[in-house]
């Protein structure tokens, strides 16, 4: 069969199942759109591209499908950098297709030409520049293959122009085996039976999950293994949802806004069992003080991420749900003992903890951020696709939504991307079009990718955005606020335009409310909307996320209201 | 925690842009390279690195692990705290002013090495051995005038059981 490169790379996608694009066509690009119309391929079209690797990336996180972001050469594929960094530290599976000069070309300084590959080498899982069209059949195989599997991850393919145009005789790729790549999947069992014996001996164990288990899709494991050995859950940003929000065994979340009781009982835990994290400076504040009394079992798929950071009693590299799996069979045939009286002091302590030192803020007479959260919660029912900006915004949606299910919460953990929630949830409502999708954001983040509004509108998204406006960048702020003697520099964003005026500027609808008692009011409006949303909420400038823990002390030392 | 040198043997997927992922690694996180040795082996599409570090324990493993996670590594070994052989090759040129020609062929004469170029103010010899060789000749050479020097970093291979 004689195909073009760009035909050859139409029938790859159809072949790995991609229904959906996020892009923004470009000069060397132009074959490929001419080959995408042809097909029945949805094509979004972003205002910016850092837009379309969020959009592709919100996608991802919410259909657990690979997303696919197509841009052009030089600036095109230069704007999806902090975009792939962000999914390359969340693990998420992308695939990003940029356009190339001619080969021919590649290293004269060409118009719109960079070294894409150079530049995302260090921020990618893997990535390939095609030389030949010959390759290009396998290369898309093998990167699909690579972005979904073993610890997911970006990978990028640079495509020359020359090598979308060329004729060629195609030949179907053969199975894609990489001698070189092989992730381990199946635990080693003699690991598995050193973690048994540890759990029937802690007296104070918690488990403590994180995107890993995402991921692998392992959140029913994870609660069964929680209820049968009745310990106590608590996550990492990435995690929230894998473990229901609303259980008893519940902690919240960990780390630097971490609740007191999820923080203190790490502090005290005689065994921590940590499934698809990889102890982040946010969870663990201080290295040396984190659960200094605890055996740790770690279990991820990714060997670089055991020992990285805290020294482990037993690392056990494998799929997280393969191996809560296995661990949750390997406990059935274990006796237990009396666990409702073997754990009550345990439980009671943190449950002290829980009722002395609960997340609270301070009810005034002007709209707290939290109090906007909470009532989207119970107005949602705890249901919604939440993705959020980062910043302030991000960590009381992390507090106040308490989420029931995995891939709902969607953020940029690791990187901490300003400007991500909206493009996700762009892609998350492409992903899920029945799913209420909210962003909740800040009045500064909101800014970063804001004309991202007009692509919602363009392919008729609902997706509402909830603006947490205190005009300020609210968590630089907090710091100066807590740390650099309350001097605001850069911080104040007095400026900002009417977000109004603004949704309708876009043909969205736009809503505001200014005290608490129209809060509840204005989401009720705006999420029983069928259109595109933009609800305002104006609420105390100098508000503080607690509990805090400062930068570099030990997470069980918090800052609390 | 105390930092040792240690020799990594990585077996790598002949390509372009290998070595660059490899080299980003390190100085992306921070990790040191000491020497480098990179070539194809008798299978044209695999290439060994050799490469020396200094780091403790932890680090290592943690070198190893990120090593092994790029995608075109195969398989990477360390060779320190095994029995292995190591060469490292030189090319010295030294001054050889001709009060000293005498004594620099004597050293080469102990050292088993070779002159491949003389002139009349120089002598390059070539020398293979262990670092302990190159160190002893280094310094029996320094006094004499050392005006230039090329070293290839270690190469180094496991024994077999004999």
């Amino acid at each position: 069969m004689e195909l073009t490169g760009a035909q050859i790379l139409m029938k790859m996608l159809k072949e790995e199942g991609v229904d959906t694009i996020f892009g923004f066509p470009g000069g060397v690009v132009i074959d490929i759109y001419d080959e995408l119309a042809k097909t029945d391929i949805r094509h979004i079209l972003v205002r910016h591209e850092q837009g379309a690797i969020h959009a592709a990336d919100g996608y991802a996180r919410a259909s657990g499908k690979v997303g696919v972001c197509l841009v052009t050469s030089g600036p095109g594929a230069t704007n999806t950098v902090t975009g792939i960094a962000s999914a390359y530290m969340d693990s998420i599976p992308v695939v990003i297709f940029t356009g190339q000069v001619p080969t021919q070309l590649i290293g004269n300084d060409a118009f719109q030409e960079v070294d894409i590959v150079g530049i995302t080498r260090p921020c990618t899982k893997h990535n390939y520049l095609v030389k030949h069209t010959e390759d290009l059949a396998r290369i898309v195989k093998e990167a699909f293959m690579i972005a979904a599997s073993g610890r997911p991850g970006p990978v990028l393919i640079d495509l020359p122009k020359d090598v979308s145009t060329t004729t060629i005789t195609y030949k179907a790729p053969k199975k894609i085996e990489l001698r070189s790549y092989k992730p381990t999947y199946t635990p080693n069992i003699k690991q598995l039976h050193s973690a048994v014996k540890l759990i029937k001996n802690a007296k104070k164990p918690i488990i403590f999950a994180g995107g890993g288990v995402v991921l692998s899709k392992g959140s029913k494991e994870l609660t069964e293994l929680a209820h049968k050995t009745q310990i106590p859950v608590t996550c990492s940003l990435m995690g929230l949802g894998v473990f229901p929000g609303t259980d008893p065994l519940w902690l919240g979340m960990i780390g630097m806004h971490g609740t007191y009781r999820a923080n203190m009982s790490s502090g005290d835990c005689d065994l921590l069992i940590a499934v698809g994290v990889r102890f982040d400076d946010r969870v663990t504040g201080k290295t040396d003080t984190f659960a200094p009394n605890a055996k740790i079992v770690h279990i991820d798929i990714d060997p670089t991420s055991i020992r990285k950071n805290i020294p482990v009693t037993v690392p056990v590299v494998g799929d997280c749900k393969i191996t809560l799996e296995l661990l949750n069979k390997l406990l059935d045939k274990e006796d237990l003992g009396d666990l409702k009286k073997n754990r009550n002091s345990w439980l009671n302590q943190i449950e002290k903890w829980k009722s002395t030192t609960p997340l609270a803020y301070k009810q005034k007479n002007i709209i707290k951020p939290q109090y906007v959260v909470e009532k989207l919660y119970e107005l949602t029912k705890g249901n919604a696709i939440i993705t959020t900006e980062v910043g302030q915004n991000q960590m009381w949606a992390a507090q106040y939504y308490h989420f029931k299910k995995p891939n709902h919460f969607i953020t940029s953990g690791g990187l901490g991307v300003m400007g991500f929630g909206l493009p996700a949830a762009i892609g998350a409502q492409i992903a899920c079009p029945k799913k209420l999708v909210v962003d909740i954001a800040g009045d500064g983040s909101i800014q970063m990718n804001i004309q991202e509004m007009a692509t919602a509108k363009q392919y008729g998204l609902p997706v509402k955005i909830v603006i947490l406006n205190n005009r300020y960048l609210g968590m630089v702020r907090q710091w100066q606020e807590l740390f650099y003697g309350k001097r605001y520099t850069a911080t104040g964003m007095e400026h900002a335009p009417d977000f109004v005026k603004l949704a309708e500027a876009y043909g969205a609808v736009g809503l505001r409310a200014t005290k608490p008692e129209e809060v509840e009011p204005v989401l009720i409006k705006g999420l029983s909307s069928s259109e595109t949303v933009i609800m305002e909420f104006v609420v105390e400038r100098e508000e503080c996320v607690y509990p805090m823990v400062p930068a570099g002390a030990p997470i069980t030392e918090m800052l609390l209201v | 925690m105390t930092k040792q040198k240690h020799i990594l043997s990585i077996l790598v997927e002949n390509q372009p842009g290998v070595l660059s992922r490899i080299a980003g690694l390190f100085s992306g996180r921070g990790y040191n390279i000491e020497s480098l040795c990179v070539a194809e082996t008798t299978d044209p599409l695999v290439s060994r690195v050799t490469m020396v570090t200094m780091a403790d324990k932890p680090i290592v493993e943690q070198i190893m692990k990120q090593l092994h996670k790029l995608i075109n590594v195969i398989k990477v070994y360390e060779l320190t705290g095994s029995s292995y052989v190591q060469r490292e090759m030189a090319l010295i040129k030294v001054q050889a002013k001709p009060e000293y020609r005498a004594e620099i062929l004597r050293i080469v004469d102990i050292f088993r090495c070779k002159v491949v170029d003389v002139g009349r103010e120089h002598y390059t010899l070539e020398v293979t051995g262990d670092e302990g060789k190159m160190d002893a000749i280094l310094n029996l050479l320094k006094p004499i005038g050392i005006k230039e020097i090329a070293k290839t970093g270690i190469i180094a291979l496991f024994r077999e059981p004999k």
